[in-house]
């Protein structure tokens, strides 16, 4: 089983491009979809605390994976599988190649698939909305931070994208605190 | 000593890079600048090939830092420190996570966090999408390949679904952008 993790965790890492949030779509796929090591519910929670913690959010993904399915040593496998292939690549790339990106073909493949990267993305996105409960404050907070955080690229604004989860964080909060207070003044305990 | 520097500094990465690579490149070229391990235009070669290669990309930034500058034992070094922050803290949050996902404020938060968090995302995917289709078709000999390219990869993996009830697998779609991209631009 530790062996299992470890692998899988090693083709998720050799096949995640463009960084965590790509990496998202893949977990999903291999983790929820086709193992079912964990729910999607579950999911969606990893990916909200690997957001809000620092670190790599591959790495966040991975230990919370397989520290689910045994333990620390899963953890470790998950954690390990994930880094091998990178440091492999990366090493012998490092020792070997110094203008690695200027290969015509390497460049020419990384054309089509920094173009897939957006899709996957886009997709782990998709798929989360839709299994999101739609409630109006949810909705509201959504599109604020999608249209946030478009212009923040597109203009490359220096601001970081854990301003905007605090602020919803915030909020949310702040609007419960408010309801809670008013539904005790009814009376009306759930 | 080269490895305790490689370790302190990448440990610092690891430990404030909120919000994955993308927001960590400014602290990641203050350590690195101010260690001194590499000049500007190196880093930002060495940033361009952590984005393109597989894996984390923080951890893709200090293997590279780490091996580059003192062999295998520094790239190790390097790695393990980026990633120990991460591991310690999702190991601690899963053993206080059922407990705290009784309590009302944490649910709270997380209830405004999901919806955020999703926006961000998608915000991302679509940014990355139009980032890579439209300035191509600015250039004086327009390339309208990128946007050929991205309507091909997304009907055969959106599309795949509707016609046999079972999607593409993303790293099938990886593979296939790759052979597109060698094909088409060879």
């Amino acid at each position: 089983m530790i062996l299992t993790i470890f692998l899988t965790f090693a083709k998720i890492g050799l096949f995640t491009f463009g960084g965590g949030y790509a990496m998202i779509s893949i977990i999903e796929n291999i983790c929820v979809e086709q193992k079912k090591w964990i729910s999607h519910d579950e999911m969606m929670n990893v990916t909200v605390i690997a957001e809000s913690t620092p670190g790599p959010i591959a790495i966040n993904c991975a230990t919370f994976v397989g520290y689910k399915q045994k333990g620390i040593g899963g953890a470790i496998a998950a954690t390990l599988g994930v880094v091998l292939p990178s440091f492999i690549i990366i090493y012998l790339i490092s020792v070997f190649w110094d203008n690695f990106l200027e290969i015509a073909w390497v460049a020419n493949a990384f054309k089509g698939i920094r173009i897939a990267v957006g899709i996957l993305i886009l997709d782990a996105g998709i798929k989360m909305f839709l299994k999101m409960e739609k409630k109006a404050l949810q909705c509201f907070i959504l599109g604020c931070s999608f249209t946030a955080m478009l212009l923040i690229s597109f203009f490359a604004w220096n601001f970081s994208s854990i301003f905007l989860m605090l602020i919803a964080a915030g909020v949310s909060l702040f609007t419960f605190l408010i309801r809670g207070e008013s539904s005790q003044k009814g009376g009306e305990e759930p | 000593m080269i490895y305790l520097e490689l370790f302190t500094g990448f440990l610092t990465v690891g430990l404030f890079s909120f919000g994955g690579a993308y927001g960590a490149i400014p602290l990641i070229r203050d350590v690195v600048l101010s260690y001194g391990w590499l000049g500007e235009e190196a880093l930002t070669d060495m940033i361009a090939i952590s984005e393109s290669t597989p894996g984390p990309i923080m951890v893709n930034l200090a293997t590279y830092v780490g091996s580059s500058k003192a062999g295998i034992p520094g790239g190790i070094i390097a790695t393990l420190a980026v990633i120990l922050p991460a591991f310690f803290i999702i190991l601690l949050i899963m053993v206080l996570l059922k407990k705290a996902l009784g309590n009302k404020y944490v649910r709270a938060i997380l209830d405004g966090l999901k919806p955020c968090i999703i926006g961000i995302i998608a915000a991302m995917g679509c940014y990355m999408i139009l980032k890579n289709a439209i300035p191509p078709l600015m250039y004086e000999t327009p390339d309208i390949w990128p946007v050929i390219i991205t309507a091909i990869l997304a009907l055969i993996y959106f599309g795949t679904r509707g016609i046999w009830k079972k999607k593409m697998s993303p790293i099938m779609l990886i593979v296939v952008s790759a052979f597109l991209g060698i094909i088409i631009y060879n």
